[in-house]
């Protein structure tokens, strides 16, 4: 973001159910080394491992009724 | 559609109330009197119609029609009765929750046997079924995110911040090619459909309309910013697993990367947009102006109302071999993919 100073401290936000919430862009390192990378203002990681487009959050993680 | 831009063409009118309407706007006849509009029904395609043409002038107006139309007192008084009779048939049709959190938790769950059009689509949708879908939803997606975008003034501090920071990706973050109402042109491109705003209005159906008009009315008035704000936030949650079941739709039926791309986009986008739409825009609005709690609930239930009866609607004409659209699209359809 244009207005935020480059040396700020990037803020993750943890929450009890649901993705990490990151501030983008971001490089996200794989177990097997390969890097994939996002430059939304904000991404979504999938922490429930669930995702079909993993490492990002496919809303996968939701309760099935 | 960026190639251009020149304004849409005025629509085949529906009945009395819409073909008066547009003999206003090109200078060639009265206005419906009231009793018109008290009489046609209020999710019906005349009145819908009507009302639409009214809200397109906010957007980008008609060819033949005077900029100024916009903001002529006679037309507003008209639209301000359409509007207050569509108002009071969704409070009335389609409140179910007055809490914002009873309203969300309908929907933040996902049904293991979920049986609506992104279903549909995704399990026996032919090519001819995603291309109707594509030509309907065109009114929306050729100007995605423009209706929230009024929001933005009537919103302050974090929910401001969030909301235009979401309608920034909306927009592709300052790239053009990345717009997503461009990257529907590509996916209407796929499918061998007309990118040209506007084009598909004489096509869609009365429900559609009334999925669109929605947005325009709560992004049209300042008294119903929580509306809004609820509207929104049930298009970002529902967004993602319907976009995924539409990108499986579109890599089944070979609709072509671009259609693919759409959707894919989506799911991606749209997950986070969830996240920062609750927990910023929504939480954010409620900290300021907790008293809009009911009306963002009502955004909600009336955003499920639209989307559930354009659901039926399609799927009724689907599962009788019938097409959903007024006019039929051309057949001249090559695939170029």
């Amino acid at each position: 973001m244009p207005n935020s100073p480059s040396d700020a401290p990037r803020r993750v936000t943890v929450r009890r159910k649901g993705p990490l919430l990151v501030e983008g862009p971001v490089e996200v390192e794989l177990e097997d080394g390969t890097v994939v990378a996002s430059d939304r203002f904000r991404v979504a990681l999938c922490t429930c491992r669930r995702s079909r487009r993993y490492p990002w959050c496919d809303t996968s993680h939701r309760d099935r009724t | 559609m960026e190639h251009t831009c020149e304004e849409p063409r005025l629509p085949a009118p529906r009945g009395p109330l819409s073909g008066a309407v547009e003999d206003h706007l090109r200078a060639t006849g009265p206005l419906p009197p009231d009793e018109e509009i008290t009489a046609a029904p209020v999710y019906g395609d005349d009145f819908q119609l009507a009302l639409y043409l009214c809200y397109e002038l906010h957007y980008r107006g008609f060819a033949g029609v005077v900029a100024e139309r916009e903001w002529d007192p006679e037309l507003l008084r008209v639209r301000a009765a359409l509007e207050d009779r569509f108002l009071t048939a969704l409070r009335a049709d389609a409140r179910r929750h007055d809490g914002v959190d009873e309203a969300l938790a309908g929907i933040l769950v996902e049904p293991v046997d979920g049986t609506g059009v992104s279903h549909f689509l995704r399990d026996e949708g032919e090519l001819w079924h995603v291309r109707e879908y594509a030509a309907q939803r065109s009114l929306y997606h050729l100007k995605e995110a423009d209706p929230h975008a009024w929001v933005l003034p009537r919103l302050w501090g974090r929910a401001k911040a969030a909301m235009a920071a979401v309608e920034f990706d909306e927009y592709g973050g300052g790239r053009a090619d990345r717009v997503h109402a461009r990257l529907f042109a590509d996916l209407m491109t796929d499918l061998g459909l007309d990118t040209t705003y506007g084009r598909y209005l004489d096509a869609a159906c009365a429900e559609l309309l009334v999925t669109v008009n929605l947005m325009s009315l709560f992004g049209l008035h300042r008294s119903l910013r929580g509306a809004l704000v609820g509207h929104f936030a049930t298009v970002e949650i529902t967004s993602s697993p319907g976009s995924r079941r539409l990108a499986e739709a579109m890599r089944r039926t070979g609709a072509g990367p671009a259609a693919e791309h759409f959707y894919d986009e989506h799911v991606e986008a749209d997950a986070v947009h969830e996240q920062v739409v609750r927990h910023e825009v929504i939480a954010g609005l409620l900290e300021v102006e907790p008293h809009l709690a009911a009306d963002i609930a009502f955004g909600v239930d009336a955003t499920v109302f639209a989307e559930d009866r354009l659901g039926e609607r399609l799927l009724a004409d689907w599962s009788a071999g019938r097409s959903s659209l007024r006019t039929p699209l051309s057949q001249e359809f090559a695939h170029a993919s």
